[in-house]
């Protein structure tokens, strides 16, 4: 296929293409993403996440600019919210990551939510899949970052960094509500304000507490990421995390996990979309909602007629 | 992937060269956004060169330069010989700014798509913008 | 400013009128709107009374001309001595264009210079640096080096006239340069009159030309205070500026509040660096924009001065009068300019410089009709100038003080802004501070907020722009338009790259070597030492991009927290 051709031979637009086909759910998109899959898995998938104005993208910016240094090929997904009123977005996560744009071995997508929660958009896990295809070794996910509940990119990333700032009082809160069982590496950013050590403190005091998850001992770091400060700590302790998942298998069973969930929701979105396209092309949609709606019959029932009239 | 997902358009809003004079880029980019649209902002100080692979990684529909400073001339038509260069001048190239006449005849000429100058509403760009976009997949 | 008793009544009589006069009228020619708004968006009441001022004191609030708190004006006699200075902001291509711009200025009987800098030397680049390519001389002249500010300067007797320059960012280098020239003219430094932008934080808030973060940009700028106040007493280091911050969008109350709060910060820091408040508020002057709504401006202006007189004299603890003044420059909103009918922009301007004049201002630009479109040509300058010199002197408003005071519009308008731009202090001091409050993007965020909803409103036509949302016309206007000649860039080049080659390059490593120590100690913080040394670089014929390049080095360069 021309397209994934271009695409593992590195062609940028070729890639960017796709991505808009998978956002926009085009039916092109399906085939290049089955003919990509071979060639996708080495790539290391790091999430960052954490409040608003914590400095993710400075983080996130910072964190490319070493592993460039350490001639790793970087791919950025950075999620920002649709408004809900209007459908638009304004995608601004790119300002602070600007000084890569010229950078061939760099990736950067600004992807819109588009109503999806959970931090990420819906295609994030498909976006990550085509840059990993195009050969990035590594690829940082910088989620939306409105507060709500961001835990979907623990189920997408090898690492997870969770990150914070000081001087605020209720983020430490908001972690302990949640994040503190994602987060494999903590960060304290903006570290040269008031009240960082007291935050990195009760960080490392909840962590202490929390149930032990396989061995990992999720540790707190300090960085100012507007001064570069602590970064080159930070991207050692990533990989020493990816070590540590490496030498047990860990690595191939975050994997595992990763491809049964993508396959689940596969399945559910193609299945229920099979499902009622036959089921609104034989007509009978309208009326069967309307005697679910008169209460003539219990939507339960009538899921299960229409499985059965189709076979399932 | 057969589920129905909404086409957007996504639009670039760049401030090339220098001036700092973002408040009409600023302005368009809300507007775009409660149009519906996905804006994709990179901020002030802008080189022609960042502008375009910018625009190629996000796969933009079109690109909204803002330029006050009188650098136009240099600025615009650069943006649109990269875009060329990179087999990307599908993708609509429009301008803002305090632009005289007699430049937005050539500026034309050079590709760019149309200019808007000061006193233009944003309903004429986002009108300007849903008209001309490629039509995407 | 009325008694109790007199207000009660009035209440009452206000009532009584609503009820029988007002009310039928309504009824059979109702208003043009259910609501009526300023340029800013702020309500405005159908009728301003007595009742509409309470709890305010004459003596206290506004008091005469030339005294404490200074609401009426800075000087007792205002215009009826002395006009305002006519000062046209000029500067384009190189320095032998803006010399030969300046002396057709002068002859026009302006009475002070005012400087446009190009982008490349307002961001501290070199004309050859490539990311100055195609902006060399466009939006002002450019100036690489003392031998481009020679040319500038040349056969004008800096000892005569005053000189603004608006520059911030490089500001001590510019300003080093232009001593540097007036050394060679032989004009001693306590002659030396003008001033420098300089002022740092609206380009965080506003403009955006900065370049590195912000407290060592802030000490930079302490820096030249602390210069100005032990060797050039007749020069103003810091315009603290409203202008740009209205320009980006603000409403005037913001520009108002966002402005003073910088200025305070400017004060808290030239006292952390050891001055006397006395020794150097003095020398801090302003910059105001005036836009089209004409009472609303003429508050600005009268709440701004009595603001700060209270600021400094109370919070600063200030014992000289001279450093409770806010003395201010003014410039018509180029905001405000259409590109539609470009003519009506005469009136426009015409309305704005009113304002400012009523308003008070100690010196004054006016824009040109052509400016929404390039730089103004010579002709349509003129008009710009002319249009100050018929206010000045046909239209009678000069004659007496204040003339707007005692207008009950006016006055609860001014009330209305000082007590607004003191709930803003309040909030940006919960922020931490007007540093902390930019780090979060407090004032960018309130400034886009207001920038778009005055564009909604425009094109909901709430807001009408003759010419642009009614009264407009298929045919389009054709005026003159000045273009800058292309080859100027290049010709520019040329005499940097001879410069280059000609200086002496040991005096110049030196002289930067010197500098970049005078840099890296923080502990040197409050000493003075950075301007002489910019001074003893820009005398070695150092560029100003390379000078600015041993800060960036030392501190680094900023990037802005996304806010749209």
């Amino acid at each position: 296929m021309e397209l994934t051709r271009k695409i593992l031979e590195g062609d940028v637009r070729a890639a960017a293409r796709l991505m808009t086909m998978i956002e926009n759910g085009a039916s092109e998109a399906r085939a290049a993403l089955k003919s990509l899959y071979p060639h996708t898995g080495s790539g290391y998938i790091i999430g960052i996440t954490g409040p608003p104005g914590s400095g993710k993208s400075t983080l996130t910016d910072e964190l490319t600019d070493e592993l460039r240094k350490r001639r790793k090929t970087v791919g950025i997904v950075a999620v920002d919210p649709t408004s809900p009123f209007t459908g638009g977005a304004i995608l601004a996560d790119r300002i602070r990551m600007q000084r890569h744009s010229l950078d061939a071995d760099v990736f950067i997508r600004s992807m819109a939510t588009r109503g999806h929660l959970g931090g990420l958009a819906r295609a994030t896990n498909d976006i990550v899949d085509v840059m990993d295809a195009a050969g990035k070794e590594v690829i940082l996910i910088e989620t939306v970052g409105v507060g709500q509940d961001e835990v979907e990119v623990v189920g997408t990333a090898h690492t997870c960094v969770v990150v914070s700032v000081p001087g605020l009082g209720d983020e430490v809160q908001a972690i302990k509500a949640g994040i503190l069982e994602i987060g494999d590496i903590f960060v304290v950013n903006k570290a040269d304000r008031e009240g960082a050590n007291r935050t990195a403190t009760e960080l490392e005091m909840m962590l202490h507490m929390a149930p032990d998850t396989g061995g990992w001992l999720p540790k707190v770091y300090k960085t100012v990421a507007t001064k570069g400060k602590g970064i080159v700590e930070l991207v050692d302790a990533i990989f020493e995390h990816k070590a540590f998942l490496d030498e047990r298998d860990l690595r191939k069973k975050k994997g595992r996990e990763r491809s049964e969930r993508a396959f689940l929701t596969l399945l559910q979105e193609t299945l229920a979309a099979r499902t009622i396209e036959r089921f609104k092309r034989n007509g009978s949609m309208k009326e069967l909602i309307e005697r679910i709606a008169d209460r003539e019959l219990d939507p339960y029932t009538a899921v299960e007629e229409v499985l059965e009239s189709i076979g399932l | 992937m057969t589920t129905q997902v909404e086409q957007k358009i996504r639009v670039l809003i760049a401030k090339p060269g220098l001036d700092g004079h973002d408040r009409g880029a600023k302005v368009i980019a809300r507007a775009f956004r409660d149009a519906g649209m996905e804006v994709i902002y990179t901020g002030l100080r802008q080189t022609p060169e960042m502008i375009a692979s910018a625009a190629i990684q996000e796969d933009v529909d079109a690109i909204g330069l803002s330029c006050l400073s009188g650098a136009h001339m240099y600025l615009f038509p650069r943006v649109m010989e990269l875009l060329r260069e990179r087999g990307a001048d599908d993708i609509v190239v429009f301008g803002g700014g305090t632009i005289p006449d007699e430049d937005i005849q050539k500026l034309k000429a050079a590709g760019i798509a149309a200019v808007f100058t000061p006193g233009a509403t944003t309903g004429e760009a986002i009108e300007f913008v849903r008209t001309n976009v490629r039509k995407t997949v | 400013m009325h008694e109790k008793r007199d207000i009660k009544r009035i209440e009452q009589e206000k009532e009584r009128w609503e009820a029988e006069t007002l009310k039928p009228t309504l009824k059979n020619a109702p208003e043009r709107a259910e609501r009526f708004t300023s340029v800013s968006m702020a309500p405005v009441e159908r009728l301003y009374t007595p009742a509409d001022l309470p709890d305010r004191d004459f003596m206290k609030d506004l008091g005469f001309p030339g005294e404490y708190p200074y609401t009426r004006g800075v000087h007792p006699t205002m215009y009826r001595a002395k006009l305002w200075t006519m000062r046209m902001f000029a500067g384009y291509g190189t320095a032998i264009e803006t010399n030969r711009r300046f002396k057709y200025l002068l002859q026009q009987g302006q009475m002070g210079l005012s400087t446009a800098f190009d982008l490349p030397t307002l961001m501290g680049y070199d004309s050859d640096h490539p990311f100055a390519a195609g902006e060399v001389g466009k939006c002002g002249v450019a100036i690489d080096s003392l031998a481009d500010m020679e040319v500038l300067f040349d056969g004008i007797p800096l000892g005569e006239v005053t000189t603004s320059m608006t520059i911030t960012s490089p500001a001590s280098v510019l300003w080093a340069m232009y001593i540097a020239v007036c050394e060679k003219q032989g004009v001693p430094y306590h002659r030396i009159g003008g001033t420098i932008q300089n002022d740092i934080l609206k380009e965080y808030i506003a403009q955006k030309e900065y370049i590195y973060p912000i407290e060592p940009s802030v000490r930079l700028v302490t820096d030249t205070v602390l210069f100005g106040a032990h060797h050039l007493p007749r020069w103003n280091t810091i315009s603290i500026s409203g202008y740009h911050i209205r320009e980006a969008g603000a409403t005037a109350l913001q520009e108002l509040a966002f402005t003073l709060a910088d200025g305070m910060l400017y004060v808290e820091e030239a006292i952390k660096a050891g001055l006397e408040v006395d020794a150097f508020a003095p020398r801090l002057s302003f910059f105001f924009d005036c836009h089209n709504d004409l009472f609303e401006e003429v508050a600005k202006f009268r709440a701004a001065r009595r603001l700060w007189a209270r600021i400094v004299r109370e919070k600063f603890e200030a014992k000289d009068p001279r450093s409770w003044l806010l003395r201010t420059h003014a410039q018509t909103a180029g905001v405000a300019l259409t590109a539609q009918q470009p003519h009506n922009n005469i009136a426009r301007v015409a309305i704005q410089a009113l304002a400012g004049v009523l308003g008070g201002t100690q010196s004054l630009h006016t824009n040109a009709m052509d400016e929404a479109m390039a730089l103004p040509t010579e002709g349509a300058a003129t008009i710009a100038l002319r249009t100050q010199q018929i206010i000045a002197y046909e239209s009678g408003v000069t004659n007496t003080v204040d003339p707007l005071a005692g207008s009950y519009y006016v006055e609860a308008l001014t009330n209305q802004m000082e007590e607004g731009a003191w709930e803003y202090f309040r909030r940006i001091e919960d922020l931490g501070g007007m540093i902390r409050a930019i780090e979060k993007g407090f004032p960018q965020r309130e400034i886009a907020d207001a920038a778009y909803a005055y564009q909604q409103a425009i094109e909901r036509e709430d807001k009408i722009i003759v010419g642009v949302n009614r009264f407009t016309e298929k045919e389009e206007h054709q005026i003159p338009l000045l273009s800058i000649d292309r080859a100027a860039e290049g010709r520019q080049i040329d005499r940097l790259r001879e410069l280059r080659r000609s200086r002496d390059k040991d005096l110049v490593v030196r002289s930067l070597d010197a500098l970049r120590q005078a840099a890296v100690g923080k502990d040197l913080w409050g000493k003075d030492l950075l301007m002489p040394k910019i001074l003893d670089a820009v005398r070695a014929y150092a560029t100003q991009g390379e000078i600015m390049d041993v800060f960036r080095e030392v501190w680094g360069e900023y990037t802005e927290p996304s806010i749209i």
